[in-house]
């Protein structure tokens, strides 16, 4: 049998996934194991058990100075901002996506405005953001905004636009203003899409929530990782590292899920 | 039988190109006009033409003695070879829309009684088009026939004044094709239709049609063919329709003569 008609099934297809990630998990084990050989008290690759040790503090004792257990406190500042971030943008990108898309005159006024904007580096605002907004809060939810919002738009923009012309004729012979041709033609499906773009989103949005913790915070999961490099305790880092990992594939799989449910028509194969 | 549509010295140019020359026709009421000719002689043009998506260079075209906009209307019922239908709606609310935006301006959508209502009407228009079993099911998840079914039914929900077809049937099979010809003429029949369509099968164009206008130039300069634009060279009153049986392959060829016998061997 020709190698590209081996298909695997679906239980091979979930064992032959998680080989990789088991393979890089031992040869970790194995890493370890030998540098701790070499040298007891090694820093750079930590044993599960040294991981445990340093993360059994975090995750349980509550922190003396604020009363609060600090990993979990992290998690919910790091949340919190993602979350507002997120859905700032979304609900901006859907909105403006939608407007660019339907309205070629909205396109030709704003297209190569925000083409113009999203061709700036987020993270070289990050400074701007600092001394217009101090730094609390609103310049770290900020950095997502303005990092994410444009590719967005310009993702749904693109998709509403490309929407057969067939669709918007139709419509319009079946008496469809303006406004209802929007609300009832390219808004639901646009929907599937920004979902799409927020998955895809996510990646970026980690990597500003990070870098903005890493500058300037007090709390936060990218504050944390970036404060214990400074005494070398991957103990803690790679831990938290993983921890990213996880809350990251349970967004991209809940985001999955929903789309899956809520626009059936939108994932039946062919078109 | 009056003149529902009239084209009145139209053109059509984009700059020094012309698509369209001196088209004058005049289309009574109820009558099944088949468009046939050449890619490239602005069949569809025509047709965009009388959607609204173009506006004529020069000339009038008039629907009920009134100048048409240059933009769609509810009056102009369309069908397209793909894309017709709307893929995140089912069957059912695909037919209900036309409804739903004339009584709800603001929401497009219905409610309690009204949505009944309206739900009842696209019912009873699918059983017409033979779909009523078929309301819940997207249109992913139906044949190419049965999607220009939905099509059809979307499109005479709206009760159009004149029905337009882009090679609606291009796409389908042989068999289903003459399902959907029998479909269409008993459509333009019930509901007393006006339908221009625009088809590459001749013989389709003559077993449907009461009236054939084939689109072509007139006359070809070699040093500058984008000068002369196409028109309707051939205008036939059919009086003796191709039976609707004819399979495709068996009419070797169609005579047309300007006294009003054309027949077919």
């Amino acid at each position: 049998m020709r190698w590209v008609n081996i298909r695997p099934n679906r239980r091979s297809a979930v064992a032959l996934g998680a080989l990789p990630l088991l393979l890089a998990l031992v040869a970790y084990l194995f890493a370890s194991a030998a540098r701790h050989a070499a040298n007891a008290s090694d820093k750079v690759l930590p044993t599960p058990a040294a991981m445990a040790a340093a993360m059994r503090g975090l995750l349980l004792d509550a922190d003396p100075l604020s009363g609060q257990v600090i990993f979990w406190a992290d998690t919910a500042a790091s949340l919190e901002r993602l979350g507002l971030g997120l859905g700032i943008c979304t609900l901006s990108a859907l909105l403006v996506g939608m407007v660019l898309g339907v309205l070629p005159a909205a396109r030709a006024t704003l297209g190569a405005f925000v083409t113009t904007i999203a061709v700036i580096p987020p993270i070289a605002l990050l400074p701007i953001l600092f001394i217009i907004f101090g730094l609390g809060e609103t310049a770290k939810v900020a950095l997502i905004v303005i990092g994410i919002t444009p590719f967005m738009i310009r993702d749904i923009a693109a998709h509403v636009a490309a929407l057969p012309q067939e669709q918007i004729v139709k419509a319009q012979t079946l008496g469809a203003s303006s406004w209802q041709l929007a609300l009832r033609v390219a808004l639901p499906q646009a929907l599937p899409r920004l979902i799409s773009g927020l998955r895809l989103s996510l990646g970026p949005a980690w990597v500003y929530l990070i870098s903005a913790e890493a500058i300037a915070s007090d709390v936060g999961l990218g504050y944390r990782i970036f404060l214990v490099r400074r005494y070398l305790s991957m103990d803690i880092i790679i831990p938290y590292v993983a921890w990213i990992s996880i809350l990251a594939i349970a967004m991209d799989f809940a985001l999955a899920q929903l789309s899956r449910r809520a626009f059936v028509w939108a994932h039946q194969g062919h078109r | 039988m009056s003149d529902l549509l009239a084209f009145d010295n139209v053109w059509l140019e984009y700059g020094d190109k012309i698509v369209l020359e001196r088209v004058d026709l005049a289309i009574a009421e109820r009558s099944f006009v088949s468009i046939v000719g050449p890619s490239g002689a602005g069949k569809s043009s025509f047709l965009r033409l009388v959607l609204g998506q173009e506006a004529p260079s020069r000339g009038r075209i008039l629907l009920d003695g009134k100048q048409l906009p240059a933009e769609c209307g509810p009056d102009r019922g369309v069908v397209f070879q793909r894309y017709s239908v709307f893929p995140h709606l089912t069957v059912l609310r695909n037919v209900m829309f036309a409804r739903e935006c004339a009584d709800a301006r603001f929401t497009a959508r219905l409610f309690g009684a009204a949505k009944r209502r309206a739900a009842e009407e696209a019912r009873a228009m699918l059983a017409e088009v033979g779909l009523d079993d078929s309301l819940h099911l997207y249109p992913t998840q139906l044949s190419g026939g049965m999607q220009q079914r939905l099509a059809i039914a979307q499109a005479l929900i709206a009760r159009p004044r004149v029905l337009l077809l882009d090679e609606p049937f291009g796409a389908l099979d042989p068999g289903i094709r003459q399902d959907m010809h029998r479909l269409i003429l008993r459509l333009w029949d019930e509901h007393a239709l006006t339908v221009l369509m625009v088809t590459h099968d001749i013989t389709e164009a003559f077993k449907l049609g009461t009236r054939v206008l084939a689109f072509d130039k007139r006359r070809i300069d070699p040093h500058a063919p984008h000068r002369f634009g196409a028109t309707a060279v051939y205008d036939l009153l059919l009086r003796n329709k191709l039976p609707l049986e004819t399979p495709e392959a068996s009419v070797k060829s169609i005579t047309i003569d300007r006294f009003g016998n054309n027949s077919q061997e």
